[in-house]
C-alpha cells in the first residue's frame, strides 16, 4: 500500500503535468487552391512557416475536404476561390473561406485568431510589395503592441499545471485515505473494539488522522522537489508560507474525510461520496478552467471550495512570490473552514452505536 | 440458472438498499453535466485588467473605452506607476495591464506610430496568450476604423465557418468526456471495489465453495453494474439533448451499442483490478490513480491530444476512453456512422477481449 500512496501519485505528477496543456499546436491544416496563382501559393507558404499549423495536404474539392474533416484527419480547411489573385489586383479585396472543426470551441477560437493574424500579416506584406507607397498611405496610423509575459516569459504551461496537479494529488490521497480508514474499521468490525476502550473521542480522532496529515505534507515535499528538479518550476515565494498554509488546508480535508466516514457504513460508499465532492471541487477550483469566466452564481459557489484556495495559494506563492498579506483572505477562509469542518466531524462522531 | 438469477437478485438488493450510493450514482452525472453546461467553460471572458495611462488624451480614452466595451475585459483599476503592476499581480485579481506610453496621441499623429505595452500575468499562459491576442485584435479594428479615409490597400478577408459546433459551446466538448468518466467510474471502479470487498470480508471464500461456478459469481457481480451504467448513459444523453439542445446527428442505436461496448471494456478493467488487489483501499487507489486520472487527462477530454509531447500521445492510444470519446463526438456532433468509426470500434473490441481474457487468466478460484 505504501508504494501506491507515494510512487503512483508522483509518477502521475510527472506524466500528467506534461499532458495538461491548452496550447493549441500542430493544428491539422489543409487547403483547397482553386486559383493556383503566385499569390495563393505565397499565402499557403505563410501557413507552412507558422509554428502552429501542420500543413497536411491539398484537396481538389470541398467534398473531399469535408470527408476528411468528418474522419477527423483535418481541423482547418482553407479554401482559396477562383480568380483570387485577379480579384485582389482589380478590386483590392479578396475573400477566403475557412472551415474550422469547432467541437472544441475554445481551441477553434484560438485557431481562428491565428488564421486572422497570418492573413493580416499577409495583407500588410502585399501592401508593401505590390503598392508604391504614396504620401497618403504613409499616413496610416499604426499602434505597435508590445506584449510582455511576466513570471513566465516562454509561456510554459507546465509551470502553471505542476502546482495545480500537486494540489490535486495531495487532496485526493489524503481525503480518500482518511475517508476510508475509519469506515474500514467499521466495516471489518474493529471499530467496536476501539469504542469500548477508555480512549477519548478526540484522542482517537487525532490518532487516526495524524498519520494522514504527515502523509499529506510528505507528498507536498516530494512533489515540490520533483517540481523543482524535473520541471524547473520557480519557487519564488517562501517555503515556510506554503507549508503553513498546507498544514491548515490538510486539516480541512481530513475533517471532511472524517465527516464522510461518520455518515457511511462501507468503504465503497465512503469512496463514492468522497469522489462525488472531489470531482465537483476540482471542476470548480480554477485548476483547469478559469474561474473568472464562470457566471456570477458559480463564482459565488466557488467561495466555498477549499481546493480553489489551495490552487490559488500554490500558484501565487510559487510562481509570483506573493507574500502572507497577499494571501490573507485565502488563509483566513481556510482556517475558518478547517475549524468548522473539524467541529462538525468530531460532533458527528459517536462512540456508541444506535 | 435459477441459482444464478438468485445471485444477481442478491447483488441488486445490495445496491438498491444502499440509498446513499444510489443517490450519488444518479446524482453525480446530473450534477456534472449541469456544472459543465452552466458553470464551467474554458473560454475567456470578464478578465480583470488594469490601465496605466501616461498620456491621458482623447485617443487613449477612446481605446480604453473600446476595450472596456468588449465582453472579454473589465477595466478594474487605473494604476499610476509601473511599480504598482507587481503588487496588482501578486494580489491575483488583475490578469493584464495596458501601458500607454507618454504622448501617445501626439506620437500617433506626428510619427504615425505609438507604442502600447500589454503586460500579462503569464502564470496562466493560456489566459495570458489569449488576452494578448484579443487586445491586439481590438486594436487592429480600431486602426482600421481610423485608417478608413486614407486607406487604399489590399484587403483579404477570411470568412470563417465553424462546423459541428457553430456557437462554440463548450458543453458540446464536455458531454462526451463526462459520459466517459461516469461510465468508467461506475463500471470499472465500482466493480473492482465490490468484488474486492467480498475478498476482504472473507465472503468470497463462501461464494467460491457454493454450487455456483466461479465465473458466474463474477458475471453475477457485474450484471447490476452494467444495468446501472446503461441507465446513467441514458440519463446523460437525455440531459444533453433536452437541456443543452445538443444534437445527436447520428444513430441513437449505434450510440447505444458503442456505449455497451465501452461499458464491457471498463468492466473487464474493473475485474482485472480486483484480481490483483486484496483490499478495497488498494483497489480504489489503483482504479483512481491508474484509471480515472489518465482517463480524465490523457483522453482528449479537456486537453487536446495533438498538443501533448509525443510519448504521451503514444500512451494515450492504450486508454480506452480516448477511442470512446472519438466515437461519441463522431456520432453526436458529426453524425457519422460505423463506416467512419470502424477503426475505433475495432480497437475497443480488441481491448475488451484482451482485458477479459487477462482477468480470467488471473482470476484465482482458490484464495491463498
Amino acid at each position: 500500500m505504501l508504494p501506491i500512496i507515494f510512487v503512483l501519485p508522483l509518477l502521475q505528477l510527472i506524466i500528467l503535468s506534461n499532458a495538461a496543456t491548452y496550447e493549441v499546436q500542430n493544428i491539422k491544416f489543409s487547403y483547397i487552391d482553386n486559383d493556383h496563382s503566385s499569390t495563393s501559393r505565397a499565402l499557403i507558404e505563410k501557413f507552412e512557416a507558422s509554428a502552429y499549423f501542420d500543413v497536411l495536404e491539398v484537396f481538389p474539392s470541398q467534398k473531399q475536404a469535408d470527408a476528411a474533416m468528418l474522419q477527423g484527419e483535418v481541423d482547418v480547411v482553407l479554401e482559396i476561390p477562383n480568380h483570387f489573385e485577379r480579384d485582389l489586383q482589380k478590386k483590392k479585396a479578396g475573400n477566403l473561406s475557412v472551415t474550422i472543426n469547432a467541437i472544441d470551441g475554445a481551441a477553434a477560437g484560438v485557431e481562428n485568431v491565428y488564421i486572422n493574424q497570418i492573413v493580416q500579416r499577409f495583407n500588410k506584406d502585399i501592401r508593401t510589395d505590390l503598392v508604391q507607397l504614396t504620401d497618403k498611405q504613409s499616413q496610416l496610423i499604426n499602434i505597435t503592441t508590445i506584449p510582455s509575459f511576466w513570471y513566465n516569459q516562454t509561456l510554459n504551461y507546465k509551470t502553471f499545471m505542476v502546482p495545480g496537479i500537486l494540489v490535486l494529488l495531495v487532496t485526493m490521497i489524503t481525503l480518500f485515505l482518511a475517508g476510508m480508514n475509519i469506515v474500514r474499521e467499521k466495516e471489518i468490525g474493529t471499530l467496536e473494539q476501539i469504542n469500548v476502550t477508555p480512549i477519548k473521542k478526540h484522542q482517537f480522532i487525532i490518532g487516526k488522522l495524524f498519520p494522514f496529515w504527515v502523509i499529506g505534507l510528505s507528498l507536498l515535499t516530494i512533489g515540490l522537489i520533483i517540481a523543482k528538479i524535473i520541471f524547473n518550476v520557480p519557487i519564488l515565494g517562501s517555503l515556510g508560507l506554503m507549508y503553513a498554509y498546507t498544514s491548515v488546508y490538510i486539516l480541512v480535508i481530513l475533517g471532511m474525510g472524517l465527516f464522510i466516514s461518520n455518515f457511511t457504513d462501507t468503504q465503497q460508499q465512503a469512496m463514492f461520496i468522497a469522489w462525488f465532492f472531489v470531482v465537483i471541487f476540482i471542476l470548480m477550483s480554477g485548476l483547469f478552467t478559469p474561474i473568472e469566466s464562470m457566471p456570477q452564481w458559480a463564482q459565488i459557489v466557488t467561495e466555498f471550495n477549499p481546493i480553489k484556495y489551495f490552487v490559488e495559494v500554490m500558484r501565487m506563492v510559487m510562481l509570483k512570490g506573493s507574500t502572507f498579506t497577499d494571501m490573507l483572505p485565502q488563509f483566513s477562509k481556510t482556517l475558518l473552514y478547517a475549524f468548522i469542518m473539524n467541529v462538525l466531524a468530531v460532533w458527528s462522531y459517536k462512540k456508541t452505536n444506535g | 440458472m435459477k441459482q444464478f438469477l438468485g445471485f444477481i437478485k442478491k447483488e441488486f438488493y445490495h445496491i438498491f438498499r444502499d440509498r446513499r450510493s444510489l443517490f450519488i450514482l444518479f446524482g453525480m452525472p446530473i450534477a456534472q453535466i449541469l456544472l459543465f453546461g452552466f458553470a464551467i467553460t474554458n473560454e475567456i471572458n470578464n478578465v480583470d485588467i488594469a490601465v496605466i495611462d501616461l498620456s491621458k488624451d482623447a485617443t487613449t480614452k477612446e481605446i480604453i473605452q473600446k476595450i472596456a466595451a468588449s465582453k472579454y475585459f473589465t477595466i478594474n483599476q487605473f494604476l499610476d506607476r509601473d511599480a504598482d503592476i507587481e503588487t496588482a499581480f501578486q494580489k491575483g485579481k488583475i490578469k493584464a495591464v495596458l501601458h500607454f506610453e507618454k504622448d501617445f496621441s501626439r506620437k500617433l499623429i506626428k510619427e504615425n506610430n505609438a507604442n502600447l505595452q500589454i503586460i500579462t500575468d503569464a502564470t496562466d499562459p493560456n489566459t495570458a496568450n489569449t488576452v494578448t491576442n484579443y487586445i491586439t485584435s481590438i486594436l487592429q479594428n480600431y486602426q482600421q476604423e481610423q485608417n478608413k479615409d486614407v486607406q487604399v490597400s489590399y484587403q483579404i478577408i477570411p470568412q470563417t465557418r465553424m462546423v459541428y459546433n457553430p456557437e462554440l459551446k463548450s458543453v458540446y466538448m464536455f458531454v462526451p468526456g463526462v459520459m466517459t468518466i461516469i461510465l468508467m467510474l461506475v463500471s470499472a471502479m465500482m466493480t473492482s471495489i465490490s468484488i474486492t470487498r467480498e475478498k476482504e470480508l472473507g465472503t468470497m471464500e463462501i461464494l467460491l465453495v457454493s454450487p455456483l461456478k466461479p465465473v458466474l459469481v463474477i458475471v453475477g457481480k457485474v450484471v447490476p453494474y452494467i444495468f446501472l451504467s446503461v441507465i446513467n448513459a441514458i440519463v446523460i444523453v437525455a440531459l444533453s439533448i433536452f437541456i443543452f439542445k445538443m444534437p445527436v446527428q447520428g444513430s441513437l442505436f449505434l450510440l447505444g451499442v458503442e456505449s455497451v461496448l465501452f461499458i464491457i471494456t471498463s468492466l473487464a478493467l474493473g475485474i482485472l483490478i480486483s484480481t490483483i488487489s486484496s483490499t478495497q483501499q488498494t483497489a480504489m487507489m489503483i482504479s483512481l490513480i491508474g484509471l480515472m486520472l489518465p482517463t480524465i487527462l490523457l483522453s482528449g477530454f479537456i486537453f487536446p491530444i495533438t498538443s501533448m509531447p509525443l510519448p504521451l500521445q503514444i500512451i494515450s492510444n492504450i486508454i480506452p476512453a480516448r477511442w470512446f470519446i472519438v466515437i461519441l463526438k463522431g456520432i453526436m456532433l458529426k453524425g457519422v456512422g460505423l463506416s467512419f468509426l470502424w477503426k475505433e470500434t475495432v480497437i475497443l473490441v480488441v481491448m475488451a477481449i484482451f482485458f477479459l481474457v487477462l482477468s480470467v487468466k488471473k482470476y484465482k478460484i482458490r484464495l491463498a
